[in-house]
């Protein structure tokens, strides 16, 4: 579905080059690929190189057979990419609603709208018709923010640490979204995690480190060599 | 009435047809209708302006006012004095609002000033929105005045809009309030073109416990120019706040200008005022829901004057 192809996302600082991604190859086809790694390793910047959102200073990205190096994040969002932000952005006056609505590309009923904020957590008559605005907390944003993508329904989501903010609500509700989420879209979900029961659902596990895939396989694979390695978090640590 | 001066009324006073309750339009400077009711009583001035008294009885419930403008004609100019007199413990809604269509060249002007004297314990919500339009090269200028005197323990909610069409606005309002009297303004006003609009706030709080709450929310487009001024003086143990957040875009140019006097120890007054253009993450929050750049800007500024 998305072929990474040599990506390196480099920039200047002070003068100096500063690699932040180098020669990143990766495939994504799975139902379930978690990308983990330390904090500053590039994650976040990858996961905006696929939506769009940041231009790569080398390599190609091809999504179902077309290159998308040079779609807009318009573009791509239209042709089924969808990215769920580490901090999601506040809206003065742009309601619960009416933002999941632009999401789902079309008007919806309150009762639909309902749907996709019950899926997250959130009892959606007291949600609705509030502004996303700064009133909300950093947790409930989070969730909202999962919704939007709930409501496109696209062929692949990028969720860039979905669990923050999720203490109250829990780890076993955020799986049941994403697994059924996968049964409405049969897509790929990419998750940026550090969480060991979110690596947990993964079918493919990526670990990026300063800006390389250090190692990539399945859960087998990879999963028992990051525990205690304090790349992957276990869910006690947290709470 | 005909087509055009209907979608006037219905852009100023959301009126489809003739609306329930009090009411008085005035259309090119004539009267096209005026109904009083048993405790809305409108009357024409006897001082020899142009306008209207209206006397709104001591504990009048529920009832509403409208008072709709429409000018269609091109190179007309006037000033319209409205005095609202709100009796004891009323609780009402009045709907001012004034349209232009200017298809000609020349000006077309429209001066209102409304003065508005609230009894004591009285109530009033205030909805007041200007638009215009036309396609000849004509411009469309207001000047609202509004004056407004609160007595004690009453509350005046006044929400004003200016979102198309005014080519030159220049509003003044000024608001003076005695013991427990409660002010809230919430304004919003969209710019384009070459538009200009100024609005001024003059709050004084005079009584124990009166408070004001002065917002607007505005957005420049293109080579439009706005100033907001706001001005509150604490004369007594008080609380008032001002805020002005403004969008800017393109080549437009925004003044904020929030002025706190505390003239007592105990007045509490706070402003606040931002402008900026649109965030950057917004526009690409919303591109990555599959909106282009310019139906994302249009979404925001539409929720933001929302
Ligand atoms: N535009 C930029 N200019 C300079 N440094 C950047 C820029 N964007 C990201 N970085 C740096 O790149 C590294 C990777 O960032 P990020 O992708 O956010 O990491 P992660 O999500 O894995 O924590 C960080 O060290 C960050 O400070
Ligand atoms: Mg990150």
């Amino acid at each position: 579905m998305l072929e990474l192809q040599n990506i390196c996302f480099d920039v200047e600082e002070n003068g100096a080059i500063k690699h932040i991604l180098s020669d990143v190859c990766l495939t994504i086809n799975d139902r379930f690929v978690a990308l983990t790694g330390p904090n500053g390793s590039g994650k976040s910047t990858l996961a905006k190189i696929i939506a769009g959102i940041l231009t790569p200073t080398g390599g190609k990205l091809i999504f179902n057979g077309e290159d998308i190096t040079a779609l807009s994040v318009t573009e791509r969002a239209k042709r089924g990419i969808s990215f769920a932000f580490q901090q999601p952005v506040r809206f003065k006056g742009i309601t619960v609603k009416d933002l999941i609505s632009l999401a789902a590309g079309k008007h919806i009923t309150v009762g639909e709208a309902c749907g996709f904020l019950s899926e997250v957590g959130l009892c959606a008559r007291d949600y609705i018709d509030r502004e996303v605005n700064a009133s909300l907390s950093g947790g409930e944003l989070k969730r909202i923010e999962i919704a939007t993508v709930l409501a496109r329904g696209t062929e692949l989501s990028v969720f860039d640490e979905p669990e923050a903010g999720i203490d109250l609500w829990s780890f076993q509700n955020l799986i049941s979204v994403f697994e059924k989420m996968y049964q409405k879209t049969q897509g790929s979900i990419v998750i940026i995690s550090h969480q060991e029961r979110i690596l947990n659902i993964a079918d493919k596990i990526v670990v990026l480190t300063a800006g390389k895939i250090e190692r990539e396989g399945t859960r087998e694979e990879i999963l028992p060599s990051l525990l205690g390695t304090g790349v992957c978090r276990a869910l006690t640590d947290k709470l | 009435m005909d087509e055009l001066e209907k979608m006037l009324l219905l852009q100023v006073a959301d009126l489809h047809r003739v609306p329930d309750g009090a009411y008085n339009i005035r259309k090119n400077g004539e009267g096209d209708g005026r109904r009083s009711t048993d405790r809305i009583r409108i009357e024409d001035r006897k001082d020899g302006h142009a306008g209207i008294d209206i006397f709104i009885a001591p504990n009048t419930k529920n009832e509403s006012v409208h008072i709709p403008v429409v000018i269609t004609k091109t190179d007309y100019r006037e000033r319209v004095y409205n005095d609202f007199y709100v009796g004891e413990n009323a609780d009402v809604l009045i709907i001012a609002g004034c349209g232009i269509h200017n298809c000609g060249v020349e000006t077309s002007e429209h001066t209102g000033v409304h003065t508005f004297h609230i009894g004591r314990g009285a109530k009033v919500r205030y909805v007041e929105k200007h638009y215009g339009s036309g396609d000849g090269n004509g411009e469309n200028i207001m000047n609202p005045a509004t004056v407004i005197y609160q007595e004690e323990d009453s509350r005046f909610e006044m929400e004003s809009t200016q979102i198309k069409g005014i080519d030159s606005t220049d509003r003044e309002t000024t608001a003076t309030l005695k013991k427990g009297a409660e002010l809230v303004v919430r304004e919003k006003i969209y710019t384009h073109g070459r538009q200009f609009a100024r609005t001024n706030f003059t709050v004084d709080l005079n009584g124990e416990n009166s408070g004001a709450d002065v917002v607007s929310r505005s957005v420049a487009a293109d080579d439009s120019r706005q100033t907001f001024g706001s001005r509150i003086n604490g004369n007594t143990a008080c609380h008032g706040h001002t805020e002005c957040d403004a969008i800017i875009m393109d080549r437009a140019c925004v003044t904020a200008v929030p002025e706190l006097t505390a003239n007592s120890v105990d007045a509490e007054l706070i402003h606040e005022a931002a402008i900026g253009k649109i965030a950057g993450e917004q526009i690409i929050k919303l591109m990555t829901l599959g909106l282009t750049e310019q139906e994302a800007e249009e979404q925001i500024i539409k929720g933001f004057l929302s």
